[in-house]
């Protein structure tokens, strides 16, 4: 009786062993496959550029679309950046350092982890979907019977629509936010306006600034775009497939911007400073 | 030829066909019997597992990217619903062949667009998004996509599928003139019988993965393969049973314990 319980239980235990190999097998095997999905795309791109209308049309749906969004919550958090920055900077008589204070949280960090997010939700999203209807209603095969490759023609150009829009899109969300800061902080609270935007041209840093930002955006802008082509063009073609593919798209890229943002930061702003 | 997605399960067994030149010909056979697999077969998607497949002259068997769209370019297909590009008026979906892979200039373009679309009839219909069109009008945009290069071949993949009796008529009288006119061959993938037997040369009948009939629309209708039989006269059973297989009736309703 107690061998029939022990063995019952090692099946179980194996059969648990099992599914977890074989999810992380596969779970490689995708990454695999995303790895050379990119690989492909990268070799094929060739028409986004060459025919860069093809491109410029991407970046108004998934850059100009997008602007509302973005400028909206840029001015909000750089005004709540700018109230909670007084709160604590008025306790050490330094609130005149308001302008830095916002202007550096939004141009290292909040500008391109932030716009990332939502373009991940906004663009992203609607990019998997497109591409994975487009598989779905079959415009993707018969774009390749009419010998027309569509990882050149539909997915190359999405792609680098979103790389294009990414940095542009935290720009303006920084540039939003420290208006925001300002309107808070100068306007409303009354900072003086000189010690605000003196204090914040002489303290952010051109290199270590604004370009590692430029940089993280772009970083961003790449993944997310990358994860929402992928998971498209490889979504089930139905409308379950579609939808789950998706809400894959905007979990996956979320993690990706986060956990990439830490490596990024990491190796920006820690040593030699 | 054979054919299968895993070597265990077979599609496709010993599928032998020829289609000549200048021809309509019929595949037919019941939903799931590797019709489908056959096509993607003849397009050069899919390769032969043993034996070969010819297109055009020339085996699908290692073509590289470029040879193989090369023949993709001298061929026209017909989805089952269309696939037209949704984010396109009528008019782009018929220029877009033409404008990937020629460089003729926008008014020649024009002109070759509105004749296709005059030969399914709807020149007038250029401006109009896919989805502002019924079924058959979709379906009519499609064909003249997929001649829009002149192909030497036209495949359709259930072309009847879904269509009011007019519109049906409409797309058979095509599929004959379009083929005779442009001189192409056509292949006709179908579970729609008695309409397709009107309109094609020749019929190859499948079952299983494989061949099990062929002829004229004739022998066809006169045949007495009891598959072929109850196929083209719709009778509802036969060699294939009308109940999927199940354990006896009586154990399901639990009549026996009583």
């Amino acid at each position: 009786m107690r061998l029939d319980d022990l063995s019952a239980r090692t099946a179980k235990l194996r059969a648990r062993f099992e599914h977890l190999g074989s999810t992380v097998t596969s779970q490689i095997w995708r990454l695999g496959f995303a790895s050379r999905f990119l690989l492909y795309m990268m070799l094929h791109s060739g028409t986004a550029f060459r025919r860069f209308r093809l491109t410029i049309a991407q970046v108004y749906f998934a850059g100009v679309l997008s602007l509302i969004i973005i400028l909206v919550s840029g001015l909000f958090v750089g005004m709540v950046l700018a109230l909670q920055g007084y709160d604590t900077l008025q306790r050490y008589g330094s609130s005149e350092a308001l302008g830095v204070l916002v202007a550096l949280s939004l141009v290292r960090e909040l500008g391109p982890v932030v716009a990332g997010l939502l373009f991940a939700s906004r663009a992203g999203s609607a990019i998997t979907a497109e591409i994975g209807l487009m598989k779905a209603t079959e415009q993707l095969s018969a774009m390749e019977m009419m010998a027309v490759d569509p990882i050149a023609r539909v997915v190359a150009p999405r792609f680098w629509g979103g790389v294009i829009s990414m940095p542009l899109l935290a720009a303006l969300f920084s540039a939003m936010g420290i208006f925001g800061g300002y309107l808070v902080g100068v306007q409303l609270i009354g900072v003086d306006a000189g010690a605000f935007w003196s204090q914040m041209q002489a303290a952010v840093d051109w290199n270590k600034d604004i370009l590692n930002g430029v940089i993280k955006s772009v970083v961003f802008g790449a993944a997310v775009s990358w994860i929402a082509v992928f998971e498209g063009y490889d979504a089930p073609p139905t409308a379950e497939g579609v939808s789950r593919a998706t809400t894959r798209t905007v979990v996956t890229s979320s993690l990706a911007i986060l956990a990439l943002d830490f490596i990024l930061t990491a190796l920006m702003f820690t040593g030699g400073n | 030829m054979a054919f299968g997605y895993d070597a265990a399960r077979p599609v496709l067994n010993e599928v032998s066909l020829s289609i000549p030149r200048g021809s309509v010909v019929g595949i037919m056979g019941q939903s799931g019997c590797g019709k489908t697999t056959l096509l993607r077969i003849i397009m050069g998607a899919l390769l032969p597992s043993a034996g070969s497949a010819h297109v055009l002259g020339r085996p699908t068997l290692g073509l590289g990217r470029d040879e193989l769209y090369a023949m993709r370019r001298k061929m026209g297909m017909l989805f089952q619903f269309g696939a037209l590009f949704t984010d396109m008026t009528v008019y782009q979906n018929v220029a877009f062949p033409l404008r990937e892979h020629t460089s003729l200039p926008t008014d020649l373009i024009h002109d070759l667009v509105m004749l296709k679309l005059h030969a399914v009839g709807l020149r007038g219909a250029s401006r109009l998004l896919p989805a502002a069109l019924s079924g058959g009008m979709a379906r009519r945009v499609a064909l003249a996509r997929s001649i829009a290069l002149d192909p030497q071949l036209i495949l359709y993949d259930e072309p009847f599928t879904g269509l009011d009796p007019i519109s049906f008529g409409v797309i058979v009288r095509l599929i004959r003139e379009l083929n005779d006119s442009l001189g192409a061959t056509s292949i006709i993938v179908t579970h729609d019988v008695q309409e397709a037997l009107g309109v094609v040369d020749y019929v190859y009948f499948m079952a299983a993965g494989r061949v099990i009939a062929r002829g004229t629309p004739d022998e066809i209708r006169a045949s007495d393969e009891p598959f072929v039989n109850q196929f083209v006269n719709g009778r509802r059973d036969g060699p294939v049973p009308f109940h999927y297989p199940a354990p006896g009736y009586d154990a399901d309703l639990e009549l026996a314990a009583g």
